[in-house]
């Protein structure tokens, strides 16, 4: 019986065939999002046309989120079945930055030359000691997308709205007219507090990795989502706890609030959920901490590595910048995906200025890229430890939650609380 | 004579071999361990060799390319709030599911051996079926049916009793109750099974007897079903107490792993979470350690106070 099976195994080794030259050679790409995979596919298309002397055949495999990121983990940990490039969410990038000996590729040449063609803060992001070792897949720069229709009926000009005080102010009137919330705040997601904090220069670490999150800006910017909520009662917790759970999708769609703070790349969501608020929805700079004060963020993010015992490390590199770091490439990432790429320089070229679902669905969509460089200069970089995986799941777990919904501990003792954890461990 | 016999068979090597083969399977020396090969080899590579792989890399500090000893560093660090709330979560959990899950099955399964009881088989696929659907496609609908909007149909019956909406998902207590409402609602049919098994060896001439000297029903089930039943509960009770602690699928299908305040964290969930989400597998196999501990510290307990230890069984 063993020797049965000994020999499945066996035979079940010698069945992957080696003889993939006449297609290129083979790269191995690992992903959580589907969605990232007709991206690429359209970039292989495009390099096999340009460099057909180093083909390439993109062997795609989409895992569910967490699955991808503990086979990651694990393969590096064992040294086999590492894939050539791999895309890492944010919230798991910092683990793969641990130790001394990082198991991943310095990417820092393939944005070498046209750095100042990059919103800097998301190479920041995903550097350590100065070196890039994930290149990002959007800016997510952070915006406020208003309820138009809701907004008209209250009488309130969202291009009035300058500082957050003007926005308080907008709310109480929306209050008054609709008897609806101005906006939403998310209890188990950072989007409603982390932008915020980073518009005002802060964030959960500092430049130097040391740990800031319960600095007096922190617990300023969560007292005043408090009040927001409590006193002013403008603001709800979110339905569902956060801005991508079915509840919300439901109550927004209803014309439940009459403003939302999520990134560009929640653009998708209102296309695929909140099919009613089409033509209401037209996007705005974020509100600034004071006259002239920066009015935005950039959030989220999902950046593509290539682990050093990648077998065609210098292949995958070439591609990833050619897909990537290119013009080419960073126009497919708004046409295909509806991204905000990092490049800059070509959010006013001609394609992305084209109609599209998206710029037909926003009320100003023919301009979105004219909002995003209009605040391009205005995103604060955040900086990534080793801990900001735990110390961003204490905030949206403990902290959001304990200072906002249940209110059982004040703004101060929850991040108290919170960073103690940290340290603590 | 077995060794003369051994000698022929050098002799004659073709015919020997076939009867080599044939005198080992027969052999009632090594037709044990022949037999038992496959299951022992599993053990070793699937159960044992992980097990002390474990225990050396709970004394390790684990990261791509820099393997190092970091003696019980990771067994200090059990001392926090998150490891008190996982700890404190499963042992309710499994106090909870323990509690409903044995006195209720063993009820409804005398129910169902009962004579009066019109449907029976009805009633066993109905009890059944939850067994055999996945956990989380079950929890997927439990989470929406149990939503915090108005519309949500648990919250939508409590207001036709004039009840105001409930955030199931977002409290401490309605979250626990989920949980074990979920595992309650799955595993009911199993334990109904084994128990409806068990009642086939309640011999019925005993009945009789307690009829005749004039026992009612009441006394019947607790002095005859009952003591015939104690086999089938130690084992449905050592293995809902390791099913119990081991929990992780109805807390990951309803919050994925991140439940606000930490409510629906359980111990699994948070050996999943540090080993693998913050890729710290040196203080997730200390914490797979101490549940492995636990288990077998509760399931002693349990065996040696449900008397099974004892050579005289039932």
């Amino acid at each position: 019986m063993v020797t049965v099976a000994a020999c499945l195994l066996l035979s079940g080794c010698k069945a992957s065939p080696a003889s993939d030259q006449a297609d290129g050679t083979e790269l191995t790409f690992w992903t959580f999002n589907g969605l990232h995979e007709q991206f690429y596919a359209e970039m292989v298309k495009e390099w096999n046309k340009k460099y057909p002397e180093r083909k390439i055949k993109l062997n795609t495999v989409v895992y569910p989120y967490g699955q991808m990121h503990d086979n990651l983990s694990i393969s590096l940990l064992a040294g086999k079945g590492v894939p050539d490039i791999a895309d890492v969410e944010l919230g798991r990038y910092s683990n793969f930055l641990k130790g001394s000996d990082i198991p991943l590729t310095d990417l820092t040449p393939l944005v070498e030359g046209e750095r100042d063609k990059f919103v800097e803060a998301r190479l920041t992001l995903y550097s350590k000691n100065g070196k890039l070792y994930g290149l990002d897949t959007h800016v997510g720069t952070t915006v406020m997308y208003y309820n138009m229709e809701m907004m008209n009926k209250a009488g309130v000009d969202p291009d009035d709205i300058k500082t957050w005080e003007d926005y308080r102010e907008a709310g109480k009137k929306v209050v008054k007219a609709l008897g609806k919330p101005m906006t939403t705040i998310e209890t188990t997601d950072p989007n409603s507090f982390l932008p915020l904090v980073s518009q005002q220069g802060s964030g959960y670490f500092d430049e130097q990795g040391r740990l800031t999150l319960n600095n007096e800006t922190n617990v300023k910017t969560l007292e005043f989502l408090k009040t927001l909520i409590e006193k002013d009662k403008i603001a709800v917790t979110t339905p569902g706890g956060n801005h991508h759970s079915e509840e919300y999708y439901g109550f927004m769609n209803q014309g439940g609030a009459a403003s939302v703070l999520m990134p560009i790349w929640y653009m998708g969501r209102f296309l695929d959920y909140m099919p009613d608020l089409k033509g209401k929805i037209a996007i705005r700079p974020l509100p600034a901490w004071e006259e002239g004060g920066d009015r935005s963020a950039g959030m989220g993010g999902t950046a593509t590595v290539i682990p050093k015992q990648a077998k065609e490390v210098d292949l995958a590199k070439d591609f990833l910048k050619f897909a990537k770091a290119s013009k080419e490439g960073n126009i497919k990432l708004w046409t295909v995906l509806g991204f905000d790429p990092l490049r800059w320089d070509v959010w006013d070229s001609d394609e992305l200025k084209k109609p599209n679902q998206y710029t037909e669905y926003f009320q100003n969509g023919q301009h979105i890229f004219s909002v995003l460089l209009d605040i391009k200069d205005e995103i604060n970089p955040l900086y990534l430890t080793e801990d900001y995986a735990k110390t961003s799941d204490l905030v949206n777990r403990n902290v959001l939650y304990e200072a906002l919904k249940t209110k059982s501990k004040t703004p101060k003792e929850a991040l108290d609380k919170a960073a103690a954890e940290v340290k603590g461990q | 004579m077995k060794t003369v016999k051994t000698d022929t068979v050098h002799s004659f090597p073709p015919v020997s071999r076939k009867r080599k083969i044939r005198r080992l399977l027969y052999s009632a020396k090594a037709a044990p361990y022949i037999f038992t090969a496959p299951f022992v080899l599993s053990f070793c590579i699937f159960f044992l060799y992980p097990l002390i792989s474990v225990v050396i890399m709970s004394f390790q500090s684990i990261l791509p390319g820099e393997v190092r000893f970091i003696g019980t560093e990771n067994y200090q660090a059990l001392n926090n709030p998150t490891f008190y709330t996982a700890l404190f979560n499963t042992v309710k959990y499994t106090f909870w599911t323990l509690l409903i899950l044995i006195p209720v099955p063993l009820i409804l399964a005398v129910f169902l051996d009962s004579k009066l009881v019109k449907f029976k088989n009805v009633f066993k696929s109905a009890l059944f079926i939850p067994a055999l659907t996945s956990t989380i496609v079950a929890g997927i609908i439990f989470r929406l049916i149990f939503g915090e909007m108005d519309t949500s149909l648990a919250n939508s019956i409590l207001a036709k009793f004039g009840a105001s909406p409930y955030n199931w998902l977002n409290n401490e207590h309605t979250g626990m109750f989920l949980m074990v409402m979920l595992a309650s609602w799955r595993w009911m049919g199993i334990n109904v099974l084994y128990f409806l098994a068990g009642l086939q060896n309640v011999p019925k001439e005993l009945y009789e007897a307690a009829e005749i000297d004039g026992a009612g029903t009441f006394k019947k089930f607790y002095h005859i079903t009952l003591p015939f039943l104690k086999p089938v509960s130690v084992y449905v009770l050592t293995i809902s107490i390791i099913g119990g602690f081991r929990m992780f699928e109805e807390s990951y299908v309803l919050w994925q792993n991140n439940s606000p305040g930490n409510i629906g964290l359980t111990m699994v969930g948070y050996i999943y979470q540090q080993g693998l989400a913050y890729n710290n597998m040196g203080y997730g196999s200390a914490l797979g350690i101490v549940l492995l501990i636990i288990i077998f510290i509760c399931s002693l307990i349990s065996l040696k106070l449900s008397g099974s230890f004892k050579k005289e069984g039932y």
